[in-house]
């Protein structure tokens, strides 16, 4: 099955990351559309109607979250989240790299659907050469009068800032990313109030991420039900999935929602080298609960993996095959968890730290099969209690792992105990680990 | 100062019992500060983008970043005087961010990404690569970072940096080169030795899309009626 491309379209053509690319391709036509024929309810609507769901992980209706704003004169924002962080995602790096206008258009088109008048793109700090080309990009888009004061001689105000972070997952966060954008430590705020309420400087907010923005034009310019003509009852358009891990042919793919995810895998990314098979896959990152081989003939929608006890998430599949170890992928896992825990709520900040600890006894032999149930409880004993889902990204997808591969970490803590007794090398573990509190 | 961790109690009570808030510093006043021009007008530049300038905290300290090689004590006052907040607000931000160093660090920053799929694909070994051809500590590497003693390397094992499509992976003074192994290491390492550029032919920014160029055979016309799935 080939690939479904819209938001990749002619992607590697050298000329799409300039203006002048961009626009001989049809690019800014939906903007002139947006600010000439349409009311900002229309577009609102519009987006609503389409069913674009949003790319992030959280896969809500970018409409309705837009219809939250309140209406009126208050200073309003829009905030892009490029700050791609989750573990096996990295469609966003490929579509701001390469095709930089799709998402200035896209940003300029929700500004206007919401009535913002500043918009930012708050890209990780790691993606520097990234974010270079979306500055000379935003440039050019100033330059042309599509961005500033007064675009296209509208009288209507949008700027465009792309915001550097400078390395802390938690930043993808929505609110963790409105107090980065604010200067401040990038903590999670409690929610409610929601930031369409109360977000950015505590004006209303829309925050989507960069693909969800760069579907924007595409629904402007084709309509509504030509959106929904791909994917799947309720998961519509294309989606550009990440694939990565033990595959041959690792990349971005840009499918049609609701394809067998064993086409992604296999027929796209190849599949794992010759003769070794699937053991276990994230569907959408590493923060959903894995799937094993059995699921391989999932449609790849959001509600089809929701059914099977995951999530599509930020649609980034990684597969681990037969060679590799499950308690030291959920170690590897629950590490970064660790790591990335901001610290501010003790359900994270401890469960991600003694999850962590434990598992790397059971690598090293040093636990016993109770404690995989002390592992399983803790996860238990995470999930919906933390200030955000950071503490829960870690959780599904640890907990799954013991769950469903619980003869191998018992097998896993024997053949470590048999294999050594009593003279174990010390674990780099037992040394404290950095988190986002501390610096590099 | 000692970290507090190795303080004794006594020492710990004496120490909260001299921080009183009336002794904090202020903001530090800017004509008493030699603030580099250069950087004084980056950070202003900043100032001016956003409708508050605390936004302008995070580009405050990539600017001291770039400008003294981390930022220093003395650059957090520089800076914290031209934003016009106490040198106390700026550290706190500094060091909530892993990519903000708060102590010297060696002059080319190595990140080598640990993370799932770049470790499934060999990065511990790419970062003990990269240590061993850095003169870097690999225990402290896979830690806090560790720089090379001659000043020149900063190696660090990094989680993801969202390249996973050329795992194992490398950011080499903010660029992207993979998939790597640990020949690459050591070429990479000779090159910034040489002032070269690293491994051009690994760089991200050449990698066309997974997919090909065009597989688009299924391109479908605005309004075309839905084919049977």
């Amino acid at each position: 099955m080939p690939e479904t491309r819209v938001l990749f379209r002619d992607i590697d053509a050298p000329s799409l990351a300039t203006i002048e690319g961009y626009r001989d391709r049809g690019g800014y036509g939906a903007l002139k559309r947006a600010l000439h024929e349409l009311e900002p309810d229309e577009l609102l609507s519009s987006l609503e109607d389409s069913g674009l769901r949003g790319r992030g992980g959280a896969g809500f209706s970018m409409g309705k979250k837009g219809s939250f704003l309140p209406r009126g004169e208050m200073e309003k924002y829009l905030c892009c989240n490029a700050d791609e962080s989750e573990p096996g995602a990295f469609k966003d790096r490929e579509l701001m790299q390469k095709n930089p206008h799709q998402l200035i258009e896209g940003c300029a088109i929700a500004s206007l659907a919401v009535g913002a008048t500043y918009a930012f793109v708050f890209i990780r700090g790691e993606y520097w050469e990234i974010a270079d080309i979306l500055d000379r990009a935003v440039a050019e888009a100033y330059a042309a009068g599509y961005l500033g004061a007064d675009i296209l001689d509208t009288g209507v105000r949008v700027e465009l800032i792309v915001h550097r972070g400078a390395g802390a997952y938690i930043c993808g966060e929505e609110t963790a990313l409105l107090d980065a954008l604010e200067g401040k430590r990038g903590n999670p705020r409690l929610k409610p109030p929601f930031p369409a309420i109360q977000g950015l400087y505590g004006g209303p907010t829309l925050i989507n991420n960069v693909e969800t923005l760069s579907n924007v034009p595409h629904i402007v310019n084709n309509g509504a039900d030509w959106f929904k003509s791909f994917g799947s009852e309720q998961s519509t358009g294309t989606k550009v999935v990440s694939v990565s891990g033990c595959v041959q042919r690792p990349g971005n793919y840009e499918i049609e929602l609701g394809i067998p995810s064993r086409e992604i895998i296999y027929g796209l990314a190849g599949g794992p080298p010759e003769g070794r098979r699937v053991k276990a896959w994230f569907p959408g990152g590493s923060s959903a609960p894995v799937l094993t081989e059995a699921d391989l003939d999932l449609p790849y929608t959001f509600e089809d993996l929701a059914k099977a006890g995951s999530m599509l998430g930020s649609g980034s599949i990684i597969v681990a095959d037969d060679t590799i170890s499950i308690p030291k992928l959920a170690l590897r896992t629950a590490r970064f968890y660790h790591h990335e825990s901001c610290g501010k709520c003790t359900p994270c900040r401890e469960g991600t730290n003694w999850t962590t600890k434990m598992l790397d006894r059971v690598v090293r032999g040093e636990a016993t099969p109770m404690d995989l149930d002390i592992i399983a409880g803790v996860q238990e004993k995470i999930i919906g209690h933390c200030l955000c889902v950071l503490g829960d990204s870690m959780a599904m997808p640890v907990g799954s792992m013991v769950a469903k591969f619980r003869d191998e970490f018992e097998a896993t803590i024997e053949a470590a105990r048999q294999a050594r007794p009593g003279e174990l090398e010390q674990s780099p573990l037992d040394r404290p680990l950095t988190t986002g509190a501390q610096a590099a | 100062m000692r970290p507090t961790d190795e303080l004794s109690a006594a020492e710990r009570r004496e120490l909260i019992a001299s921080m009183r808030p009336e002794d904090a510093e202020g903001v530090p006043a800017l004509a008493e500060l030699d603030v580099p021009d250069e950087l004084r007008e980056q950070i202003e530049t900043a100032m001016a983008r956003y409708p508050q300038l605390r936004s302008a905290a995070i580009p405050a300290l990539w600017a001291v970043q770039r400008h003294y090689g981390w930022c220093s004590p003395e650059g957090l006052r520089q800076a914290a005087a031209v934003m016009g907040v106490t040198p106390a607000y700026l550290e706190a931000v500094a060091t909530f961010y892993d990519l903000i160093a708060t102590s010297p660090i060696g002059r080319h920053r190595i990140l080598v990404c640990h993370n799932i799929s770049c470790w499934m694909n060999g990065a511990d070994e790419l970062l003990g690569a990269f240590c061993d051809a850095a003169g870097a500590d690999r225990d402290d590497a896979d830690h806090h970072g560790a720089s090379s003693a001659d000043g020149e390397f900063f190696v660090k094992g990094f989680e993801c940096l969202g390249a996973c499509d050329i795992a194992p992976m490398a950011s080499i003074d903010q660029r992207y080169y993979g998939p790597l192994d640990a020949a690459d290491a050591l070429a990479a390492i000779e090159a910034l030795r040489d002032g070269d550029e690293p491994l051009p032919d690994k760089a991200l920014a050449l990698r066309p899309a997974a997919g090909g160029p065009d597989p688009s055979a299924t391109e479908r016309a605005p309004n075309a009626e839905r084919p049977d799935a």
